[in-house]
């Protein structure tokens, strides 16, 4: 029970920073009501796919960081659900917020589906079946037999939904509140999924297996849940991206893409929430700034190419396996623990016997 | 019926450069029990440099050993730098060390060479066997190397002292230790060695689908399920895995499923022995003791 009271979701503290983060985020448009920036809207774009991009990383991030299974196909549920909500929008005259609960729902029965061999897989072998999952999907999508509904190679275009209600909200300031909501929504579901039984048994599988089953957890239950849930979340983002950019089209759902979620994870810390949001943002910055980042090197180091982003995404891959294996929440928090304890041999006398803080420490 | 035989032919070529790719995965596997996911584009920057050696001016045959040797030398370098300090790691810090891997010599092949779709040369003649079209030069050189290949492998793995240590530094890295092997190297060898054979198979590949920097993604997934068929700890049951699955692949594509659900022919390989037969046709189920 020790190690369970200092486990992330219960520590003092956490709700109050997310709070005060997703009020902050919820701001975030007012600020182009007072500015008036011409690229404002861009901005909020940006917004919206960082968000959209959290919350991807989060799906991953509920297999990988709490659950234990590496998954390297994940764009292949981003697809599905972006594809559900742009036929359900364009072919079924759905409404465009309706359309997210049913992405998640088929995302869902998709993880679910996939998750039944991935019973039987583990480590390398999952990462494998994965991998050539993202590998096969782009294809999958342009087959002619479906292209009817999908597009085909040239994908599907969607309209970009107006604010509702005459709200003074420009497009993409509307969006971004739709992703915002949802995002929270998907965040607060996790968060309560974690902090509760299903959590707990979630992480044991994730830290022993064996020793899970025989206290009485279904393993082979919650791992395929949990693939389902997770592909679930994943496929809700995918959604919301077919949204806002009003455009689906094969090409955009590679190994490339299940990379950068790959990344947005590392990055942001393995099994941490805040992790993701970290992620998102990086991801996109990243993706922003590629083109500077290229003319920079170009330059500095006089080659003849642009250096495409995802060259920056290995270099910080192996960097961070080396140097920050937790991620940068992991380092915060580690950060935190480390001053915690400075200032409290600090303002402590040094007499052992008394001192409280050495029960209170938490062996490492 | 001759469309049949030809569709086997043009499978048994294929299914060679399968089995090249799938030889260097076992490889991996065999020596450090890992999966390489960066294998293809390890082989993808080896055939770039043979290119580049040609381009030069370099003779073919000389390119092509030069080429071996750099990406030997290459493979154990990548081990002793970065893979050395992740030994003992979780399977997840290797997973995304290697798609690291994966993602660097891809941007860095588009970087110094661009994008741009280059012709490499074939040392094999553009003629028939037969003069009736069905049996070239190429495709029963492709098949020939790959053949070489594994027989020399499996004489060197066999019959050396070097493949035994090897063997025993993979199967039980604690026991290799006591009797003098030193594991670390002989894991480095593996990739070494991995890595030259992906240089072979890329520089036989490269003729017929032209090179690029993505040249390798399909074909390494087509390796995978080739290894996955023979069983991933066996290098002859490998090479008979990538030739089932070149065979099956161009049968099913001109009579089934057509060519444009290839790669989803090799998901549903790839699922269906890891969901029906984890150790593939030739392997070894293993049982660990907890």
């Amino acid at each position: 029970m020790a190690a369970l009271s200092k486990s992330w979701a219960t520590k003092s503290g956490l709700p109050l920073t997310a709070i005060l983060f997703w009020a902050a985020a919820a701001l975030l448009p007012l600020a182009g009501s007072i500015w008036e920036d011409p690229s404002f809207d861009y901005y909020m774009f940006m917004g919206q796919s960082m968000l959209i991009y959290a919350i991807a990383v989060l799906g991953l991030n509920l297999l990988i960081g709490f659950n234990g299974q590496i998954s390297l196909g994940h764009s292949a549920f981003f697809a599905i659900g972006a594809y559900t909500a742009a036929i359900l929008m364009n072919f079924g005259g759905w409404p465009y917020w309706s359309t997210l609960p049913m992405a998640g729902v088929i995302c869902f029965g998709a993880g679910f589906l996939f998750g039944f061999p991935a019973l039987k897989l583990e480590g390398h072998y999952l990462a494998l079946a994965t991998f050539t999952l993202a590998i096969a999907v782009p294809q999958l999508l342009k087959y002619k037999a479906i292209a009817g509904w999908t597009g085909g190679v040239g994908g599907l275009l969607l309209e970009k939904p107006d604010p509702p209600w005459d709200l003074p909200l420009s497009a993409d300031q509307w969006l971004y509140y739709v992703c915002l909501v949802t995002a929270m929504v998907m965040f607060w579901i996790v968060y309560n999924l974690l902090r509760g039984r299903s959590g707990r048994a979630m992480m044991a599988i994730r830290d022993h297996a064996m020793a899970a089953g025989t206290m009485g957890i279904d393993t082979a239950l919650y791992k395929t849940v949990t693939f389902g849930i997770s592909a679930g979340i994943t496929g809700v983002a995918g959604a919301l991206s077919a949204i806002t950019i009003a455009f689906v089209a094969p090409d955009s759902f590679t190994l490339q893409l299940a990379i950068s979620f790959l990344v947005g994870l590392v990055v942001g810390g393995m099994a941490s929430l805040p992790g993701c949001l970290i992620g998102g943002v990086f991801i996109v910055l990243v993706q922003n700034s590629a083109q500077s980042i290229s003319d920079w090197m170009k330059v500095s180091f006089s080659l003849r190419y642009d250096v495409p982003a995802w060259a920056i995404y290995g270099v910080l891959l192996l960097l961070l396996m080396y140097l920050l294996p937790t991620g940068l929440a992991g380092g915060a928090a580690s950060l935190r623990g480390a001053l915690a304890r400075l200032t409290a041999s600090g303002a402590t006398p040094r007499e052992p016997a008394v001192s409280p803080n050495q029960q209170k420490e938490p062996s490492r | 019926m001759e469309l049949f035989i030809q569709q086997i032919v043009a499978g048994l070529t294929s299914g060679a450069i399968y089995a090249c790719v799938a030889l260097g995965l076992v490889m991996i596997y065999v020596s450090t029990d890992h999966i390489n996911f960066a294998q293809g584009e390890m082989a993808m920057f080896a055939t770039y440099l043979a290119w580049a050696l040609i381009d030069a001016g370099v003779p073919y045959w000389g390119a092509f050993g030069a080429t071996v040797l750099i990406a030997f030398v290459g493979g154990l370098f990548i081990q002793r730098v970065l893979l050395k300090p992740l030994e003992t790691a979780p399977v997840l810090s290797l997973v995304v060390c290697f798609i690291a891997l994966l993602s660097i010599f891809n941007a860095l092949a588009g970087t110094i060479w661009s994008y741009t779709i280059k012709q490499f040369p074939s040392p094999f003649p553009p003629k028939d066997i037969f003069g009736d079209g069905l049996v070239s030069v190429q495709q029963l050189g492709v098949v020939a190397v790959t053949l070489i290949m594994l027989g020399i492998l499996t004489v060197f793995f066999r019959y050396t002292t070097l493949g035994l240590a090897m063997r025993a530094a993979a199967q039980n890295a604690a026991s290799a230790r006591l009797m003098g092997v030193r594991v670390s190297w002989m894991l480095a060898l593996g990739w070494g060695l991995a890595a030259s054979i992906g240089g072979i198979a890329g520089m036989l590949v490269a003729p017929i689908v032209f090179l690029d920097p993505n040249m390798m993604t399909g074909i390494l997934v087509y390796g995978f399920a080739g290894a996955l068929v023979g069983g991933i700890a066996n290098p002859i049951g490998a090479v008979a895995g990538g030739f089932i699955v070149g065979v099956l692949e161009n049968l099913v594509g001109s009579y089934v499923i057509g060519n444009e659900l290839k790669l989803t022919f090799a998901l549903i390989v790839v699922v269906g022995v890891l969901l029906l037969k984890p150790a593939g046709l030739f392997g070894q189920v293993i049982v660990r003791r907890v």
